[in-house]
């Protein structure tokens, strides 16, 4: 093998690994990418029932309902809420007035069924994409987010959610 | 006073870091050995500068000195001396702190056993150390003072975040640092090899054990942190693809990729411009993955919002590192000669492929992790990259590889033989496919588990392919034992390392296929008395009691895992405590493992609407978890075997210099006519 043959061998390797991820990528893109919701993107921006996706927002106050392994909860942007059905154990970083992330679906009713609970290691932290539809509903208190920065420094590096 | 000697040391480094960078590089430019060696006392200077620093901050973490302002944040008086150590490294100022120490020590081993290098090539890479010591201290001095005090002082701190008071994580960030900082060391002799437009075997040689002890500590350091989320979170998961864990993960599998590209550059003295390449990739995504982890772009996007110093900061010490890097090298490298050619069927053609896989696959999960930024950038909503991108993408990048994985052992350099290499392998081909057929007949035969028993044989072809190859090696069976035993004592350490390794992950890949393609859960609330199957096992409820810990406030639930016959196996004791400072609730899971499959029961909220002493459980079957753990734990030790055959070597460099010396000249004289 010549030194040009080699190189037309490296050039069309690196093409084909090219060619493989891009096309890897792109099926996989289109079915595996999850959208953020506030409630009220929700309300502006209606999501087709069934259809994945990612709805965040404040647990309502007092509108937590544990009914054995069943929990009911509101998520609300303070201008919005939607109800929340989720089935399991949830986060122990889960409260009442607390931001949260939840992964999953609409019913028929309108109801958000939700296959994941998402919390982070510290009760201080708030999802950013939280604390930006606080912001554009106009709700948010710029003191919490001092703290949430101080207290992101505790997570470790390299530690999974 | 302690912390202001702390901070006074850290700003002496300081100094101590720009002579570094500066004296020596300019001594191996003029040729001045009298300049370059000033890299060595510097060297020791360096890291007894940045130690007093390191040892201020942990005896004000020791004595828990509120009034500075980094132990008050992240300390207690309450919390065990473990964790009031380990909360040096658990937050931004100090983690970086360990950052610099454990780059200056490293930078220590080259003065201390790089005695028979090159003095220019030595001078030079230890220049570039101090280069990125000097970044990082600025950083630190600038954006992330540890020292900075608080007036009035505080009568107690807030705490360390209970997940975090863990012995796995508490090792977790050093480990994973000493990786990531020692492929700095690759980095250094990259760019002081492009410096030079010279690289050689012999640089090789140099830059492959310090790649695979980088290697060893950052394999080490995702398998801990991944034990850790497996055992301390409570979801019975090992692996997310968070943002987090691919900043680790990237670096790494572009330094698997540089660990075996630097094996060819060094045997074959090919592939070099490419490895320093790789070696320059490697250190910039470890780079990346600090910042990622460390400025919070990912996880928050605000961080540049809340702190733009800092974030603006690691822009530009990120921007400095690649933009000069790849400039130096798109100016340098092609002046570089190419080494032998090799046939596409050959060791190096499987190692080439398995270094464009790895690098793909490297590439592809960077682009997932970062799409997010990107997305929110351009406008295009906020988006999330889960794990089924990742699965779709990264998983059909290594099956190829890990076939390949089996074959490429077996055939020689230069130019292999394929056909032979698959006639000397037929008796794993038929295990792989035996192993195929009964994993899929064992597991029901219905077409779900026809792609899981495809991936256990993948796992199984690596693993008997290996297993030929070091059969091979030692012609087992083909000679009498007593001389099978004596090639097998004669086989150098290098290749063992590659058996452990390889073995290792195998063990990693039949981990990951059985326990994603068997894995169970159940969700329910349960009285006392109470039974529940879970797996081929039952786990019986027997109630639960408040039981209080030394700085928290637990509910532990007592479980009795039975078999098919009512008889007891093991009592699981899951827990759900209350920290008081700072006030948190953790999980913590009840883990029962036969060493091939774990139970896995946590226990959640009472539930008294359902009955006295009732209480929601969750539990887990895990199939061939433990596999991950050997596995992983295989290749660092595959590793550490590999790196104790170049110990024994250690006067090699000098030697091999010279003779390359000698057949460099004459592949040149080859060469010129071959060229005209």
């Amino acid at each position: 093998m010549t030194r040009k043959k080699r190189r037309l061998y490296f050039v069309s390797l690196g093409l084909l690994a090219l060619g493989a991820a891009t096309a890897l990528i792109l099926t996989a893109v289109s079915d595996s990418l999850l959208y953020f919701y506030s409630p009220t993107d929700l309300r502006e921006r209606p999501v087709a029932e069934g259809q994945r996706f990612r709805l965040g927002g404040l647990v309502e106050e007092g509108s937590v309902d544990k009914d054995g392994e069943t929990i009911r909860f509101v998520v609300t942007d303070l201008v919005y809420t939607v109800p929340v059905v989720y089935t399991g154990i949830l986060p122990d970083l889960f409260r009442e007035g607390q931001g949260v992330v939840t992964e999953g679906s609409l019913d028929p009713a309108g109801v958000f069924l939700a296959a994941n609970v998402l919390a982070k290691h510290d009760e201080n932290y708030m999802p950013p994409e939280v604390a930006d539809s606080l912001k554009e509903s106009g709700y948010w208190e710029e003191g919490v987010d001092g703290a949430a920065d101080a207290a992101q420094g505790a997570a470790p590096a390299g530690a999974p959610q | 006073m302690i912390p202001e000697i702390g901070h006074f040391a850290l700003v002496l480094a300081l100094g101590v870091a720009v002579v570094q960078a500066v004296v020596p590089m300019i001594g191996a430019q003029r040729g001045n050995l009298a300049w370059m060696e000033v890299a060595r006392p510097a060297s020791v200077a360096l890291v007894l500068c940045i130690g007093v620093a390191f040892a201020a901050l942990t005896h004000s973490y020791v004595v828990s000195d509120f009034s500075v302002t980094n132990v008050f944040m992240n300390s207690h008086t309450d919390k065990p001396m473990l964790y009031k150590i380990s909360g040096v490294w658990g937050n931004h100022e100090g983690s970086l702190l360990l950052w610099i120490l454990i780059l200056a020590v490293f930078s220590l081993a080259v003065s201390v056993f790089g005695g028979n290098l090159p003095p220019a090539l030595r001078a030079r890479a230890l220049a570039v150390q101090a280069m990125i010591t000097t970044g990082f201290l600025l950083f630190i001095l600038f954006t992330s003072n540890p020292f900075a005090r608080l007036d009035p002082a505080p009568f107690d701190g807030r705490g360390l975040n209970p997940l975090l008071q863990d012995p796995g994580l508490a090792f977790h960030p050093p480990m994973l640092y000493l990786g990531y900082v020692g492929f700095s060391m690759a980095f250094s002799f990259a760019i002081a090899a492009l410096i030079e437009g010279r690289v050689d075997a012999a640089w090789a040689r140099w830059v492959r054990p310090w790649t695979l002890i980088a290697w060893v500590f950052l394999t080490f350091g995702i398998a801990l942190g991944s034990w850790w989320a497996y055992y301390e979170l409570g979801w019975g998961g090992y692996w997310y693809w968070d943002p987090v864990e691919n900043a680790s993960f990237i670096p790494w599998l572009a330094g698997t990729a540089l660990l075996h590209s630097a094996i060819v550059a060094e045997k074959r003295d090919t592939l070099k411009s490419w490895t320093i390449l790789l070696a320059i990739i490697t250190f910039s995504l470890s780079l990346l993955g600090t910042f990622l982890v460390r400025s919070g772009v990912i996880t928050s996007v605000h961080a540049f919002a809340t702190d733009p110093t800092r974030g603006v900061f690691i822009l530009l010490l990120l921007a400095i590192t690649v933009v000069g890097s790849f400039s130096l090298y798109a100016w340098r490298a092609p002046q570089m000669k190419g080494g032998g050619v090799f046939a596409p069927v050959s060791r190096e053609g499987t190692l080439l492929l398995n270094n464009v896989l790895l690098s793909t696959a490297s590439a592809t999960v960077l682009l997932g992790t970062l799409y997010p930024l990107f997305a929110d950038a351009l406008q295009l909503g906020k988006v999330s990259v889960g794990p089924p991108f990742f699965n779709s993408v990264f998983v059909p990048l290594m099956i190829p590889m890990l076939i390949l994985m089996g074959v490429g052992p077996m055939l020689a350099w230069k130019r292999g033989d394929a056909l032979g290499a698959v006639r000397r392998l037929w008796t794993a081909l038929v295990a792989t496919a035996a192993v195929v057929l009964g994993t899929w007949v064992l597991a029901g035969g219905s077409v779900v588990n026809a792609g899981a028993a495809l991936g256990m044989g993948v796992g199984a072809w690596l693993l008997l392919a290996t297993m030929v190859e070091w059969a091979e090696r030692v012609r087992l069976f083909r000679v009498p034992p007593r001389d099978s035993l004596r090639r097998a004592t004669n086989l150098p350490r290098s290749a063992y390392g590659m058996t452990v390794a390889h073995v290792g992950t195998a063990l990693l890949v039949m981990g990951v296929v059985g326990n994603t393609a068997w894995k169970s859960e159940t969700v329910q609330v349960m009285r006392p008395g109470e039974t529940i199957p879970i797996g081929p096992r039952a786990l019986v409820f027997e109630g639960a009691e408040r039981m209080p810990g030394p700085n928290y406030d637990a509910i532990r639930g007592r479980l009795r895992l039975i078999d098919g016959d009512g008889h007891t196996i093991a009592i699981m004791s899951p827990e759900k405590r209350q920290y008081t400072s700072p006030p948190m609730a953790t999980t913590e899971a009840a883990i029962h493992t036969t060493g091939v499959h774990d139970y896995y029961a946590v226990i959640g909220d009472p539930s008294p609407g359902d009955g006295a002493g009732a209480f929601v459980t969750r539990f887990y079957y895990e199939p061939f978890v433990p596999l991950l753990w050997y596995g992983a734990l295989l290749m660092g030790l595959g590793g550490l075997v590999s790196l104790s055959d170049r110990r024994h070597r250690v006067g090699v460099p000098r030697r091999a210099r010279a003779a390359q010396g000698a057949s460099s000249t004459a592949a040149a004289t080859t060469e010129a006519p071959a060229r005209a």
